[in-house]
């Protein structure tokens, strides 16, 4: 790679999209959008989901072809009918999921991207200067499935800046990654951006934006609302233009006294041995969730939030009771149902397929878990208007945009479903709500939404559990934070006593009674 | 300008009820150029096979009475399909079922027992339901894949059949010909239309087709049966069991069966013999697809799938064609239905050929990253 691509001082903008314009059936997702990407700018492009930044990246990598509007690169006007294309012209795109075979190694990953037939040794000769360049540090031999999310990341990346591309398209890159690796990711974006690279970089994570780009393209509900400097703007300004209206506080905290109530929520020494081979086994698990708190469990996905999740909600038994009490009662044997009529309600990790079935309508999905709430289940038979009119009220009652109780799940944006979701658990009054990652990758309006209700649930007298790897979200809500690393969970502090450096080194597995090795390797994430 | 197919944002419901009339057209297209290609008048083929057996009164009631186990068999069926309960052996369990009920009907010989009939359909239907326990236990039990399980089970039932008929049950006074001795009159279900074979158990199959629509329609069970056969997480989410809905697909399927079977038997045959179902366990796969997994959809797809049998014996008289006729346009119609299935989610379109994507409403939600615990 030459290392600059520099363009001369009074050259014309990099990217220049005009008037772009893109419907599906029935909704117009792109509606006339101007956007103009500087040469060496780190630009941002921000918007709820659904406001249609993935289309419009979509279209800029020749994936998708716009109904009408023009883009120009590099001043001229040119047509992008495919990502091949786009590679071409120096476009690179790191998705948000990635593409690559677990299998496999790194080298030969790669090599399956590429167009002409490069020699394995030459190639990884290649990805190997390029990691080394940049302080990505990548080793061609080794198989994707060692790697950890953010080291997979990596690979996406050199994979995309071995095109060596003059404009670099990040679709939520830190979604998946530590602080820590968030903070190596910025270096080496504005080392690119030091090389005269542009960079479009999508995220919710505003805090980030404001740190890292020279300026915010923001899009609400397919139109290009304003273009700011992110520097010049706060978080709360950035999202009122995404949302279009002032974000909600959140509610003081009430003193409710909790410390002198009794446990609402207890597990006792979980031991819990993994049920494939690529699970994570928990070793001494111990929590206490009080009525009137929120308890937040951090921590980097795949280090046992899942086995903790089925084990709490009764998709997997233990023989101890005694190892999960609910209200004092033990539970530990006990299966969803039992456990719901003993007050717990379970937000699950996945939208669909598991907190939603995707093919049924919205009045369906409510009786999915509501079924032991008054009236929807009478004689063996689902009560039709009853499970209609629930549907309704947590619609309605959470602000849910769809088109009524008879919409399928799978219409509904990630956000909107979410909160039909948590809506749904609330409304039954919980007396315990186990939450796994309530606003993973919804939108900021809808993250507020969730926190507040959850905030609410917590003042009525709630025991509330968040597993989240979304370090923000835990110091918004909750009243404690545990970190869990390789199946151990650390012992929980008051949030205020909380550093992020702290939580950070223990997500690291640096805590009292954290495994001495990280157990069974790094982590496996999908 | 090419064909080509773009995604609907939502499933068609139009297409839905629509894609089975579009298979039932392709079909007699298939056979206009099957008919065409063996050097018969298509049109007239195609008259003598679909509506020639309509035209009188007696083919109507053999339309009846040919449907009348096909819906039966489809309706138990279509109650383990929804739950992703592949419950492939119906046949064996119509034949036990059979066996079950006849060997009742043998036992009380020529006594006139009122209370024979009710116990001939008690033991049918408990005897498939005996047949299908076996996948069910097997797949509960040692996760034993239920398809090949139930598969071969029809086999053995075929074959134990055949030893009885041949062996203990032979009639004595039957020539040595492998069949029962003929049913009492009280082991025989009453006609409804005198002079024809068309006889009570039709009434079985629609009061059937009552409790299955209640069933999976209304009862929660029969949500739980959905969510499983759609999202199996999701139902371990919700605390519904797996192998309660597979022993409920199974013994559905197999109590349904096995009533079809004792009505073969104690209505249009009236003995045990080898060969009492021309594969109707095997057909009513093709007709609970067709008619949707709905009660009443499998209701139309029965009798047009008994038309199917009814047309193929007439071309097989006036045409002189081979019997296979009818496993054919089976096949078909089964073929025609699958592919054109495709229409629900996705419309046909012309226009230039572009790279297809999802629309927004059916994009994968993102999903916390997670290992594969």
């Amino acid at each position: 790679m030459d290392g600059s691509v520099r363009d001369p001082v009074d050259a014309p903008p990099r990217l220049e999209l005009r008037g772009i314009c893109k419907s599906f059936p029935g909704v117009l997702v792109n509606d006339r959008v101007d956007l103009t990407v500087r040469a060496g700018e780190i630009h941002a492009l921000l918007g709820e989901n659904g406001a249609g930044k993935s289309t419009l990246m979509k279209i800029v990598h020749g994936v998708l072809a716009a109904d009408s509007g023009t883009i120009l690169w590099q001043g001229a006007p040119v047509r992008i009918a495919s990502p091949a294309d786009a590679r071409r012209l120096g476009i690179g795109m790191v998705f948000q999921h990635f593409a690559l075979f677990e299998s496999l190694t790194v080298a030969e990953n790669v090599a399956l991207g590429l167009e002409e037939r490069v020699p394995m040794d030459a190639l990884a000769a290649r990805i190997r200067a390029v990691s080394d360049g940049y302080g990505l540090a990548v080793a061609p031999e080794r198989h994707i499935h060692e790697l950890s999310v953010g080291e997979r990341q990596r690979v996406e990346i050199v994979r995309c800046l071995l095109g060596d591309p003059h404009l670099v398209i990040l679709d939520e890159p830190t979604s998946v990654l530590t602080p820590r690796e968030a903070l190596a990711l910025f270096d080496v974006l504005r080392r690119l951006q030091a090389e005269g690279r542009s960079i479009l970089y999508i995220s919710h994570k505003l805090d980030e934006i404001r740190a890292l780009c020279d300026r915010a393209s923001v899009l609400r509900g397919g139109r290009l609302v304003a273009t700011v400097d992110p520097r010049q703007e706060t978080a709360r300004s950035l999202a009122r233009m995404m949302i279009g209206t002032e974000p909600p506080d959140l509610t003081a905290r009430a003193d409710t006294g909790a410390d002198a109530a009794a446990p609402m929520l207890e597990v006792e020494a979980l031991d819990l041995d993994r049920d494939d081979p690529h699970g994570t086994d928990l070793r001494d698990v111990s929590l206490t969730v009080r009525p009137g708190e929120v308890l937040g469990i951090a921590g980097v996905a795949g280090n046992g939030q899942n086995a903790l999740m089925r084990a709490l909600s009764g998709e997997r038994l233990l023989a101890r009771p005694g190892a999960i009490r609910i209200g004092g009662v033990p539970a530990a044997h006990l299966g969803p149902r039992a456990r719901r009529d003993l007050g717990l309600a379970v937000v699950p990790e996945e939208r669909l397929g598991q907190g939603a079935v995707p093919e049924l309508t919205l009045a369906e999905n409510a009786l999915l878990s509501a079924y032991r709430h008054g009236g929807l289940v009478r004689g063996g038979l689902v009560h039709r208007g009853q499970t209609h009119g629930f549907a309704s009220r947590v619609i309605h009652a959470f602000n849910v945009i769809a088109r009524g109780s008879a919409a399928e799940a799978r219409s509904l944006s990630g956000g909107n479903l979410q909160k039909f979701i948590i809506g749904r658990e609330i409304l039954q009054k919980p007396r315990v709500l186990v939450a796994a990652h309530p606003t993973w990758g919804v939108d900021a309006g809808s993250a507020a939404a969730i926190h507040q209700a959850l905030v609410d649930l917590r003042d009525q007298g709630a025991a509330i559990l968040v597993i989240s790897q979304d370090l923000d979200e835990l110091y918004t809500i909750a009243d404690r934070i545990a970190v869990i690393a390789a199946g151990r969970l650390s012992e929980s502090r008051p949030t205020h006593a909380a550093t992020a450096e702290d939580i950070g080194l223990m997500m690291g597995g640096l805590f009292e009674g954290a495994a001495p090795e990280p157990a069974g390797g790094t982590p496996h994430v999908a | 300008m090419w064909l080509r197919l773009e995604p609907r944002p939502e499933r068609s419901r139009v297409m839905v009820y629509l894609t089975p009339l579009v298979a039932a057209g392709l079909t007699a297209v298939a056979g206009l150029i099957l008919f065409a290609a063996l050097g018969h008048d298509p049109g007239h083929a195609l008259y003598v096979f679909f509506v020639a057996p309509l035209t009188s009164s007696f083919g109507l009631s053999e339309l009846f009475v040919k449907a009348t186990p096909l819906v039966l068999c489809a309706l138990g069926l279509a109650v383990g399909f929804r739950g992703n309960v592949w419950n492939i052996g119906a046949e064996g369990q119509l034949i036990l079922g059979a066996i079950f009920a006849g060997g009742l009907a043998l036992w009380a010989g020529d006594a006139d027992l009122p209370w024979l009939l009710p116990a001939m359909v008690g033991a049918g239907m408990l005897g498939g339901m005996a047949w299908a326990a076996i996948p069910a236990l097997l797949r509960t039990r040692f996760n034993a894949n239920e398809i090949l399980v139930s598969l071969m089970l029809t086999y053995v039932a075929g074959l134990l059949l055949g030893y009885l008929v041949h062996g203990p049950w032979r009639d004595p006074g039957g020539f040595n010909f492998p069949e029962s001795a003929l049913f009492g009159d009280s082991a025989l279900l009453p006609a409804l239309v005198e002079g024809t074979r068309l006889h009570v158990g039709a009434l079985f199959a629609l009061a059937a087709v009552g409790a299955v629509w209640v069933l999976l329609m209304h009862s929660f069970i029969g949500f739980q049966v959905k969510v499983i056969g759609m999202a199996p997480r999701a139902g371990g989410y919700a605390g519904f069991s797996q192998a309660r809905v597979v022993w409920l697909g199974l013994l559905s399927g197999g109590a349904l069966a096995g009533l079809a079977g004792m009505v073969e038997v104690s209505g249009p045959i009236g003995q045990l013999h080898p060969q009492i179902s021309p594969g109707y366990g095997f057909t009513a796969i093709i007709v609970a697809f067709l008619g949707r997994l709905h009660p009443l959809g499998i209701l139309l797809a029965g009798l047009f799938m008994a038309l199917t049998y009814l047309g193929g014996d007439t071309l097989q008289i006036e045409l002189g064609l081979p019997r296979a006729v009818t496993g054919v346009f089976q096949g078909l119609i089964l073929f025609f239905l699958l592919a054109s299935d495709v229409l629900i989610h996705y419309r046909l379109r012309l226009g230039p050929v572009r790279v297809p994507t999802a629309p927004p409403g059916s994009r994968p939600q993102a999903q916390p990253a997670q290992s594969g615990e």
